[in-house]
């Protein structure tokens, strides 16, 4: 029973970290109809930031708080401008393009930044501090779920309670909604659709940067190539769930979080990668709208 | 002031990427020493760079901008290449030339330089073969790789269990990865662009994986070596006839490709690809049979992977899953992406400059995968028809002699 529960935890841990990459994709998704691949690598991107700024500043002596909340600040705040970057560069010339040419310039963009940090930084897995400690009260469970495990799993609660009452009440968060619902009608009401995309793009930056701080804090290595991986991964939730709608997103990264922890633990670990391939192949054989999206009928 | 403004700009532009290169670029720590090296100097060079980009991309627009009335004209006329090419004398002494060029080049080089040219040449057949897909129908298939590492290791377990030629094998693990086209495309060719794009990546990632894990099927990681060379009516060649008969292959094979090719891209079925990849709808309002049309696109396409897999098994006498990650599959992508979706000649073009270029650039080789992604990128938002555009067939109503009295 207590492994069930181990894997559970885990499984749970590990949707998390999806859920905070998937909601990335799911609502840039909604709101320009993009798949933007480029995603994965501002969450390495993220993860890299944090890494350099938290080893810098452990090598200067300063208090792990202090460490802990400046790397989260910078792994953010590049995050975000990486992203509203690459939407300016590779995303906006291209908005009235034919629909395969954004996708090609997003795989492009993905490339790039991977052999971008390759090269600027190095192709080793880095080891990365450890900057959440084990805490005291934890210690009689702590065969079950471990204090960092704790952490990402409130913090995601956290973010997703603010994210949603960004989403439903404030103003940004409206402009969204109806931009997603109806870009030309957005811009007929007055709503400034450019900046509503910029800001959808730097909020699921700042999303993935923090999913990026918690992982690489959580496996304690890092390297350029994680954001392919984990990007993709991230994406079968969004479909599984349902690509563009915010829920559905976290639902579905709970499922395949859920779906690896409990393969990897009864099966075998060698095809972890295989199982959330196959699951997002199966879903969009059987089921292209997800399970809370809303199936959309092409109109002519 | 005008000039004052544009610097401000490109200033300010500068001073952004500065910032957001930042981290990246100018710290660099080490982990285990608990060292932290800083790099002021990339800062500047990143602000240089930066600034002169700008500049430069911002002169192209306004260049463009001002030429603008003339484009249709010059697009009509098309490139020198499209000329060359329209004039059958020239197009004749430019296919001599060429053959010449072709027959002369193992002769004239060294075995190295061959083995390179065979490389390049097997990327112009892959690249073709992936512009049925992508260029023709498309359909953006970012699993190609899949169906490459299929027919290499068709060639390589038969070669090793039983013994099989490579002749025997060619056909085979052509077809055997069109088997698979047809088997991945039946269900997910229903799809939309941008979900068929993922689904096949998946899937190129999953027979990746699965040929690396299933160490009894695949000997996993380690791979399998020595594979045969393929032979010459039988007669086994030694190291140098073999790279001689390889590019000999080779040539064949791209020509085989071209010629098979083109007449696809003008047939009934070539039309119907280019009229599902421009609009759907109205090509299914037209007849034609969208499922059936997409997946003969997809499991020619494979078929030529297949093939190109066999090759190259044959020409490395190694294969191992390594040769097959997703960069690869990126990398044929670029090679369509730079010479023009569509278009063959484009196409030859793109994977001679892509692959040949950081051969002989040894030094910069390790910019290439970076050079890429610019690639895509750059050819998306300035010139998405590629460096060679496909010119579409049209037909010119000619007025003749009767017409113009009548008129």
């Amino acid at each position: 029973m207590d492994y069930f529960i181990e894997l559970l935890f885990s499984g749970l841990t590990r949707g998390s970290i999806y859920a905070l990459i998937a909601l990335g994709y799911t609502m840039v998704y909604g709101i320009i109809g993009l798949i933007n691949f480029a995603h994965g690598e501002i969450y390495m991107i993220g993860a890299f930031t944090a890494f350099i700024v938290a080893t810098v500043l452990s090598i200067y002596g300063f208090p792990l708080l202090a460490i802990v909340i400046i790397a989260g600040v910078a792994a953010v705040v590049w995050a975000a401008s990486y992203g509203y970057t690459i939407e300016k560069i590779a995303y906006k010339p291209l908005r009235h393009a034919p629909r395969l040419s954004p996708l090609i310039s997003a795989i492009g963009m993905s490339i790039f930044l991977q052999n971008y940090v390759l090269l600027a930084q190095s192709s080793d897995f880095l080891p990365f501090p450890r900057l959440i400690r084990d805490f005291p009260f934890m210690e009689p469970i702590a065969h079950i779920i471990g204090s960092t495990d704790l952490v990402i799993l409130v913090t995601t609660v956290v973010v997703m309670v603010i994210l949603t009452l960004i989403i439903k009440f404030s103003m940004i968060g409206k402009a969204m909604r109806a931009t997603s619902q109806d870009r030309t009608m957005a811009t007929l009401v007055g709503i400034n659709v450019n900046r509503v995309i910029s800001m959808t793009f730097i909020i699921g930056s700042s999303l993935a940067a923090i999913g990026g701080l918690l992982i690489a804090s959580h496996i304690g290595q890092i390297n350029f190539y994680i954001g392919f991986l984990a990007g993709i991964k991230a994406f079968t939730a969004a479909v599984l769930g349902g690509i563009g709608s915010v829920p559905g997103a976290v639902l579905g990264s709970m499922i395949l979080g859920l779906t690896e922890s409990f393969a990897t633990g009864y099966v075998s670990s060698d095809y972890e990668d295989v199982f959330a391939f196959s699951l997002l192949v199966l879903i969009l054989i059987f089921k292209p709208s997800g399970l809370l999206g809303k199936a959309t009928n092409q109109k002519v | 002031m005008a000039v004052f403004q544009e610097l401000k700009k490109g200033a300010l532009i500068s001073l952004w990427f500065v910032f957001l290169t930042f981290p990246v670029m100018v710290i660099k720590v080490d982990p285990i020493a608990r060292t932290v090296t800083w790099r002021w100097m990339n800062a500047l060079y990143m602000a240089i760079g930066t600034f002169i980009i700008y500049t430069l991309v911002q002169f192209f627009i306004k260049r463009r901008g001002r030429s603008k009335p003339s484009t249709v004209q010059k697009e009509a006329g098309s490139s020198v290449i499209h000329r060359l090419l329209d004039n059958p004398r020239r197009r004749a002494m430019l296919f001599v030339a060429l053959a010449a060029a072709a027959i002369a080049f193992p002769q004239l080089l060294s075995a190295y330089q061959t083995n390179v040219m065979t490389t390049a040449l097997m990327y112009v057949v892959l690249g073709l073969g992936l512009n049925i897909v992508v260029g023709l129908a498309g359909l953006l298939d970012l699993g190609f790789v899949a169906f490459y590492a299929v027919g290499a290791y068709t060639y390589a377990l038969l070669n090793h269990h039983y013994g099989l030629g490579f002749w025997t094998i060619l056909p085979l693990g052509g077809l055997l990865a069109a088997c698979f086209g047809i088997l991945l495309g039946f269900p997910v060719l229903r799809l939309r662009g941008d979900y068929l794009a993922i689904v096949t990546l998946g899937f190129g990632e999953i027979i990746r994986l699965v040929l690396e894990n299933w160490g009894e099927f695949s000997k996993g990681p380690s791979g399998i070596s020595n594979i045969a060379r393929p032979s010459l009516f039988g007669m086994e060649l030694d190291l140098h006839g073999s790279i001689v008969f390889n590019y000999y292959l080779m040539v064949l094979f791209v020509i085989f490709t071209i010629f098979v090719v083109n007449r696809l891209q003008n047939s009934r079925l070539g039309r119907a690809w280019i009229a599902l990849r421009e609009d759907e709808i109205a090509c299914q309002a037209m007849g034609i049979d969208k499922h059936r049309t997409k997946l003969v696109a997809f499991s020619l396409g494979a078929f030529w992977a297949g093939l190109m897999g066999v090759v190259f098994a044959g020409k490395t006498t190694f294969v191992n899953p390594a040769s097959f990650t997703f960069m690869e599959s990126a990398i044929i992508l670029a090679i369509v992406v730079l010479g023009g979706m569509g278009s063959i000649v484009g196409v030859i073009l793109g994977a001679l400059i892509l692959i040949l270029m950081p051969e002989y650039l040894r030094g910069l080789s390790q910019y290439r995968m970076l050079a890429f992604g610019a690639i895509l990128v750059c050819m998306m938002i300035f010139r998405p028809q590629g460096l060679i555009a496909n010119i579409r067939r049209t037909y010119v109503y000619k007025k003749t002699h009767n017409d113009a009295q009548a008129s």
